[in-house]
């Protein structure tokens, strides 16, 4: 299972290194999206529930769009046979999927979150930073695990593009509300609160019921 | 099979609705707030249990499409869904008129129940678009399923996120039903009886119709030869599955001896 | 014990049977070989003995194991050249290889001898996307025989190979490779030729089950009228 895992991995971030189809697109679309913000709002510097927002939404549809990308060398190139012939188990597709989502997750995370501090955030990176790393990773986890199975679930369809947002958007609701109050005091000007234990507790069993639902599902999606 | 009990269930759905809407109207005491208007919580909040209970309902039944393979499942499951559906229209309008009624507002944030409604509607509009983008029944099928599952587990999830997220400083204008006096509490059980009823008189009447619908595509077929285009009168085409298990297309003499 | 044994293998597409009452026990070592025209169920057919979909209907056994219970047994026992290279685009020859090799258990040391084998070991670190396709079909070929399969499935193997290549292949996916095969051609001359067992399928049912011997060229032209 691990070489298996391992191989996946491999491949997809060999793919993705010769591409560069979905890491850059998500960076430069978040980078982006704060700027029309600004504009949007018309403010030069936010902080508490409305940078916790901005920041989430910004992260919630690059994210997307690193989802929606997800399967489609797979299913346009045969992969899938290729992988469906091999005698392995096949939830190892879907922890290498996930896991490959997750690393794009993080590195959209390394860029955007220093230019969400760069553009518009109020309190400086140094002093969020603790308190939002983790908050951050819970809902990486839970975005990693819907986002696979939604895209799994969208990519032999006819309309692949637009339904995996459709699909996704109100199932990672949650996530957004759990991460954007987690976060807003943490962003907050003034005295430095960590994230509420509960909205992390909150973050962390939607993250394990989902990756198992996924974990339960997705051999039926690969399957004919 | 599918067609015994609709007469029964009919009936006694029409005599519990009557019942119901006699009590709302003539029994059920005028609320002091808000007057008339309130008794629009004795549909709005039934519509919603019973919708949100569909929803669950259907995703249960694709559990066991997916454990049995059997495509009647997957027809219960998105009898279930579409049902619903329609009756999740019914919670937001009816749950619109209220806000309206009570606040000036046409929607209103601070209602989980009806924001995390909103949610869960937005989701589970996207099955009927899902189905129709595959092509492959059998795959459409399966697919179908694992929505309804992830959608269905998810339902229960989403209402305790929104519910925590809600500010605690509003009062929960529509919600609050554990604490009803007598009248209105019996008044509420009932019409939520009606409702339920209506629900599943109204699953049990789609489900004969498909039912039909596709044994009457199976023989046409059986008459016209298998590689010809069989339509059953369609305008166009339509997300729900079409077919019974291809045993069924043997057994269409069957059907006609256990009677429709 | 035979290599295949199907009893009224049916598969169905939505209404539509694409395989209706397909019959056949093929031993080991030998080749059977699928006439149809197209949409007759002959790629169907090669996929459900590839495990790639579940029969619907009748039994099918394939290397001793029964199919969907038991494919995943026998996976790694058979491999598949359909009209799908089922290779990444992005990737060059070697790279690909050795995903497939390392998803089957093999050593990468073999990658190396079948890329000799093939003939593509001078542009195996060239991706694959600026090949021809008679290139990247050797490649296929040779992520098919990768594992060493007892059972091979061929979905018109020769297409885009030209004669030398052709002969290239022969000791791996031929008559003399010692696989047992299963071959869906619409070559008559030269499938019959490679044939023991001829197969012949029209709109998802089997019209023609017989072995080479007993089958005129003229026969299987019939298939196609």
């Amino acid at each position: 299972m691990r070489r298996t895992v391992g191989a996946l991995l491999r491949k997809e971030l060999l793919v993705e290194l010769r591409t560069l189809e979905s890491v850059p697109g998500m960076s430069l679309f978040a980078v982006t999206t704060f700027v029309v913000f600004h504009f949007a709002l018309n403010r030069n510097v936010v902080e508490g529930d409305l940078a916790a927002g901005i920041l989430w939404v910004t992260l919630l549809f690059a994210a997307i769009l690193g989802v929606n990308r997800l399967f489609v060398a797979d299913a346009e190139e045969g992969g899938f046979d290729g992988f469906l012939l091999a005698p392995v188990d096949r939830s190892a597709m879907l922890l290498a999927k996930a896991l490959t989502l997750l690393i794009y997750l993080l590195v959209l995370e390394l860029v955007a979150v220093p230019a969400f501090a760069l553009l518009l955030l109020g309190p400086s990176l140094g002093h969020v930073l603790p308190g939002l790393v983790g908050v951050l990773a819970l809902g990486d986890l839970g975005v990693a695990a819907i986002g696979t199975l939604v895209a799994a679930l969208a990519v032999r369809t006819r309309a692949r593009d637009l339904l995996g947002p459709l699909l996704a958007l109100p199932l990672l609701v949650p996530i957004v509300i759990g991460g954007a109050r987690a976060s807003t005091p943490v962003l907050s000007m003034g005295h430095h609160a960590g994230p509420p234990s509960r909205w992390l507790l909150t973050l962390g069993l939607y993250d394990l019921v989902f990756g198992l639902i996924a974990y339960a599902l997705f051999d039926f999606l690969l399957e004919d | 099979m599918y067609g015994k009990g609709l007469r029964a269930l009919s009936i006694s759905t029409a005599a519990v609705m009557t019942a119901a809407l006699g009590l709302v109207f003539f029994y059920a005491p005028l609320e002091a707030e808000q007057g008339f208007l309130q008794k629009i919580f004795y549909v709005h909040v039934p519509l919603a249990i019973v919708s949100l209970c569909g929803f669950v309902a259907g995703g249960i039944m694709a559990i066991q499409h997916l454990r049995t393979r059997d495509p009647a499942w997957d027809m219960r499951s998105y009898v279930a869904i579409h049902m619903s559906l329609i009756f999740g229209v019914g919670t937001l309008i009816t749950g619109s008129i209220w806000a309206k009624g009570s606040w000036g507002h046409w929607w209103v944030w601070n209602e989980p129940t009806l924001v995390s409604f909103l949610i869960v509607f937005l989701l589970y509009a996207t099955y009927q678009p899902l189905r129709f983008a595959i092509e492959d029944p059998e795959r459409q099928a399966r697919y179908a399923s694992v929505f309804a599952i992830t959608a269905g587990a998810f339902v229960p999830l989403n209402f305790i996120a929104v519910r925590m997220s809600t500010a605690y400083v509003h009062p929960r204008v529509l919600g609050a039903t554990s604490n009803l006096p007598g009248p209105m509490a019996l008044t509420f059980v009932v019409a939520l009886a009606g409702i339920a009823l209506l629900y599943t008189t109204l699953f049990r009447y789609e489900l004969t119709a498909k039912h039909a619908r596709a044994q009457l595509r199976a023989l046409r077929r059986r008459l016209a030869g298998d590689d010809a285009l069989v339509s059953v009168s369609r305008r166009g085409r339509s997300a729900a599955p079409t077919t019974l298990h291809p045993a069924a297309m043997m057994t269409a003499r069957g059907a006609g001896r256990d009677g429709l | 014990m035979p290599a295949l044994e199907v009893e009224g293998l049916a598969r169905h597409y939505g209404e539509r049977k694409a395989l209706s009452g397909v019959s056949l026990s093929l031993q080991r070592g030998r080749t059977l070989v699928v006439f149809g025209p197209n949409g007759a169920g002959k790629t169907t057919l090669l996929r459900v003995l590839a495990t790639l979909l579940r029969p619907q209907g009748g039994s099918v056994r394939v290397l001793g194991s029964r199919l969907p219970e038991e494919s995943w047994a026998v996976r790694g026992r058979l491999g598949l050249l359909g009209h799908e290279p089922l290779l990444y685009r992005e990737l060059t020859a070697r790279e690909n290889l050795r995903f497939h090799a390392r998803l089957h258990g093999v050593a990468d040391e073999r990658v190396g001898e079948l890329l000799e084998l093939v003939a593509m070991d001078r542009r195996s670190r060239e991706p694959l996307k600026t090949l021809s396709r008679g290139m990247v079909q050797r490649v296929a070929l040779a992520r098919a025989v990768l594992h060493d399969p007892e059972l091979l499935l061929l979905d018109e193997p020769y297409a885009n190979l030209d004669p030398a290549a052709v002969e290239l292949v022969a000791p791996l996916i031929g008559v003399c490779s010692g696989r047992t095969r299963v071959i869906c051609s619409h070559d008559p001359t030269g499938g019959l030729a490679e044939a023991d067992l001829v197969l012949g399928l029209r709109a998802g049912r089997q019209v023609l089950l017989r072995p080479a011997a007993d089958v005129a060229r003229a026969e299987i032209a019939e298939l196609y009228r």
